[in-house]
């Protein structure tokens, strides 16, 4: 398969580049609702447009009523989503959330897929514990209780977590802690008694909850594929959400490098465009490399991933990890090359480079996915 | 069956039949290479088979027109042609700068009478050549040059000196870059051709940091050059030239595969182990840049060969490229270690760990320097001012 976009896979692309680049621009969405401190983070009625176009479903199979496409193309809406910091509950819902149903019960999937599909629910995933991935070690317990489990512990950085009617939870069922085995994955409903969320707002001003289980009871239809078996569904979650939080890195990287290309073609100092001197030349002309080679090992990965390939996780990690440091990268000069009125507010590069940094550590840090590489290659 | 099918079949068998079994194993030293030319000494008959085999077919340049020594084979032929040799481990049957650069530069600029008589050289490996462009004050700004070839009629007379010409001692003929107007600088150059053993040539090796050279100093006194043999329109050879540094780039840069895209850490963790967590570390880092430029590589490649990628997109490659084989390289020096300082040793090959450390400082300079390299892609594919 070359590494370039099918027929298909350019008119989505198209539609998808003009709907976000009207809808979901940044003043319309981020500072739109960041402004009136709106508490869900994103905008409701945008989420209901992403259903009309289909976008909701894309991941989902076409007899539950998706689109069923696949990664490279649930990694091109959120190139855009990136490119113009759209916030919405795309990623973790359409993309994370569905990817884990898709190992559900009909039952299960019957709940909780209409709802997504039609732009009326939103579902968040519950994986880590502490301020860092590591869902090598997952602690919250899910005990068995009568025909059910009863959950105890707590998650971190649910991202919407407090806005979701579901919870994708990964829990122990058995084992300790750093087990392969002994995972169990749970769709909870939002008013489960003895769920609690402690909502804050994040640099980027998404919102994200540290949710705490006390002894939440759920009876056994809320199990996502089989009983201590959900590692597998798990990975499949983790490597989606990866590629897709990847993808989103490229547009953020690509929306803050246009940008800034575009300020070093008007900016005046010493008489001259600043885009003249070759200290900023070379520096943007490298950014543009990393750029380009952070997208051609993410969509390689969404390929990869999607063929079903061995060497898919580790090129998802490759993906994150290059993807993480190209648009940090990008943000970084940024705001450098932008001079003081990057640091202002009013403009938008500061708006990339905080969401840059909360996108870096969702679903694993470059730190996390090089060591990852390390690992899968064998040392 | 589809009729590409059919030819795999046929490539197949042809191979089966006519690619000794020596010529399958891997190119171990420079010698394994054949490069043709009046002097050429085979390493042994296998070689010499393995390419009057593929002349006899045109598949040394499979897919230049039967009219000019080739096969004739479309874009989709020759690929299955690179997959067939490729899964045998075959070894190109030919390696020739007239293949790679000066071949291109012919099919595009060159006469009727140019194609047929110097393609055909070239693709039966008959004449070894070598490339004439930078010259002592004339590096990363080319156009400055100073070689100078002055009208005598039917002929011109050049002088002047070249360096960095690539194995200048063994080929028979160069393609020049020579000014032929002092008064224009860009379009006062025109690109010749000539026989290394025409009077007043000679040539010098260059001795590098990392050893012996394939590189020459190239002198020219008096020498005379019919006018036959210019390429392209008289002062136009700096189109000819540009269009050939693009050919030159995409090879430095290794966008057609080789080893600078592999991974190394699991290769150093095996001859050692990797007890330092720094190391492991920026290892681990290399080979997640070295794994993402392997997909650049894929997509760049397979955005060329629709006509997708973007002209000036070689000189990204070729700056990534070479940026990270130096790297690639130094890594390779921290893991191996001591051992891996050993200049003359049995145990290190006669230190090919630190000739290739060495010889890799070249890969951002030869063919256009990294800075160069930026600066392109700040004018051409970023359009930033003034550049």
């Amino acid at each position: 398969m070359p590494l370039y976009h099918s027929e298909d896979q350019a008119m989505l692309a198209d539609t998808v580049t003009g709907f976000m680049a009207e809808e979901g621009a940044i003043k319309k969405q981020l500072r739109h609702w960041r402004d009136r401190n709106c508490q869900d983070g994103f905008g409701h009625a945008l989420w209901k447009q992403f259903a009309e176009l289909g976008l909701t479903g894309i991941l989902a199979a076409e007899a539950d009523g998706g689109m069923g496409m696949g990664h490279v193309e649930a990694g091109i809406v959120l190139r855009e989503i990136g490119r113009n910091l759209t916030p919405s509950p795309f990623l973790a819902t359409s993309v994370m959330g569905v990817t884990a149903l898709a190992a559900a019960s009909d039952d299960l999937r019957g709940r909780w897929l209409p709802g997504v599909i039609a732009g009326e629910s939103v579902l968040a995933v519950a994986v880590d514990e502490g301020p860092k991935h590591r869902p090598e070690r997952i602690a919250l317990a899910a005990e068995k209780s009568g025909n059910g489990f009863r959950l105890k512990g707590r998650k971190d950085f649910v991202v919407h977590g407090a806005s979701a009617d579901a919870l994708i939870v990964a829990a122990r069922t058995s084992g300790t802690d750093g087990d392969a085995d002994g995972v169990t994955l749970f769709a909870v409903p939002r008013d489960s008694a003895g769920l609690g969320h402690n909502s804050v707002r994040l640099v980027d001003s998404s919102m994200a909850s540290h949710v705490t289980f006390d002894g939440v009871e759920l009876s056994g239809d809320c199990v996502i594929g089989d009983v201590d078996g959900g590692r597998a569904v798990l990975n499949r979650m983790l490597a989606a959400g990866r590629i897709g939080s990847a993808a989103e890195l490229t547009g953020v990287g690509q929306g803050a490098f246009d940008i800034t290309t575009g300020y070093l073609k008007t900016r005046k100092q010493f008489g001259r465009l600043i885009g003249e001197f070759q200290a900023l030349q070379h520096r943007a002309a490298h950014l543009y490399s990393e750029l380009e080679i952070a997208e051609a090992a993410t969509i390689k990965a969404q390929q990869l991933l999607e063929a079903g390939s061995d060497r898919a996780e580790l090129m998802v990690s490759v993906a994150k990890a290059k993807a993480s440091r190209a648009c940090n990268l990008a943000v970084r000069e940024g705001v450098q090359m932008h001079g003081g009125v990057g640091m202002t507010d009013e403009f938008d590069i500061g708006l990339y480079m905080k969401r840059d940094r909360a996108l870096a550590e969702f679903m694993g840090d470059a730190g996390y996915h090089t060591e990852r590489v390390a690992r899968l290659s064998g040392y | 069956m589809s009729d590409l099918d059919a030819f795999r079949a046929e490539i197949r068998a042809w191979l089966e039949a006519n690619c000794p079994p020596e010529m399958r194993e891997p190119v171990a030293d420079e010698d394994d290479v054949c490069w043709g030319g009046r002097n050429f000494k085979f390493k042994n008959a296998a070689q010499k088979a393995w390419l009057d085999a593929c002349v006899a077919k045109g598949y040394t340049v499979p897919d230049w027109p039967k009219a000019y020594g080739g096969a004739g084979l479309s874009a989709a032929e020759a690929k299955v042609w690179r997959e067939e040799m490729a899964r045998i481990g075959a070894r190109p049957p030919l390696s020739s700068f007239g293949i790679w650069m000066l071949g291109p530069a012919l099919l595009k600029f060159g006469t009727e009478e140019q194609k047929v008589h110097y393609l055909t050289q070239i693709a039966r490996g008959e004449i070894r050549w070598c490339q004439g462009y930078s010259e002592p004050g004339s590096g990363s700004d080319l156009v400055s040059l100073q070689t100078f070839g002055e009208d005598q009629g039917d002929h011109w007379v050049v002088n002047g000196q070249k360096i960095w010409t690539s194995y200048a001692d063994k080929a028979d003929w160069i393609f020049c870059l020579v000014r032929t107007d002092k008064a224009n600088k860009y379009q006062g150059i025109s690109f010749l051709l000539f026989d290394m053993t025409t009077p007043g040539v000679t040539t010098k090796p260059i001795r590098l940091i990392s050893g012996n050279s394939p590189f020459c100093e190239t002198f020219f006194d008096n020498v005379v050059v019919p006018k036959a043999q210019i390429v392209g329109e008289l002062n136009r050879g700096w189109d000819v030239a540009k269009y050939l540094l693009g050919h030159e780039r995409e090879m430095i840069s290794g966008a057609g595969g080789g080893d600078r895209l592999n991974a190394i850490g699991a290769v150093c963790a095996r001859n050692g182990g990797l007890e330092d967590p720094i190391l492991r570390a920026e290892l681990a880092m290399f080979d997640v840049d070295a794994l993402a430029y392997g997909a650049m590589g894929e997509k760049f490649m397979d955005e060329v060969k629709v006509g997708r990628a973007h002209p000036a997109q070689p000189n990204m490659m070729k700056y990534a490229g070479t940026e990270l084989n130096k790297r690639r390289h130094e890594l390779l020096m921290a893991a191996g270690g001591s051992t891996a300082l050993e200049w003359g040793s049995e145990a290190t090959d006669g230190g090919k760990p630190s000739r290739s450390w060495l010889r890799t400082k070249a890969n951002s300079i030869e063919g256009g320097t990294s800075e160069v390299m930026l600066n392109v892609i700040a004018k051409r594919i970023l359009d930033l001012p003034g550049a």
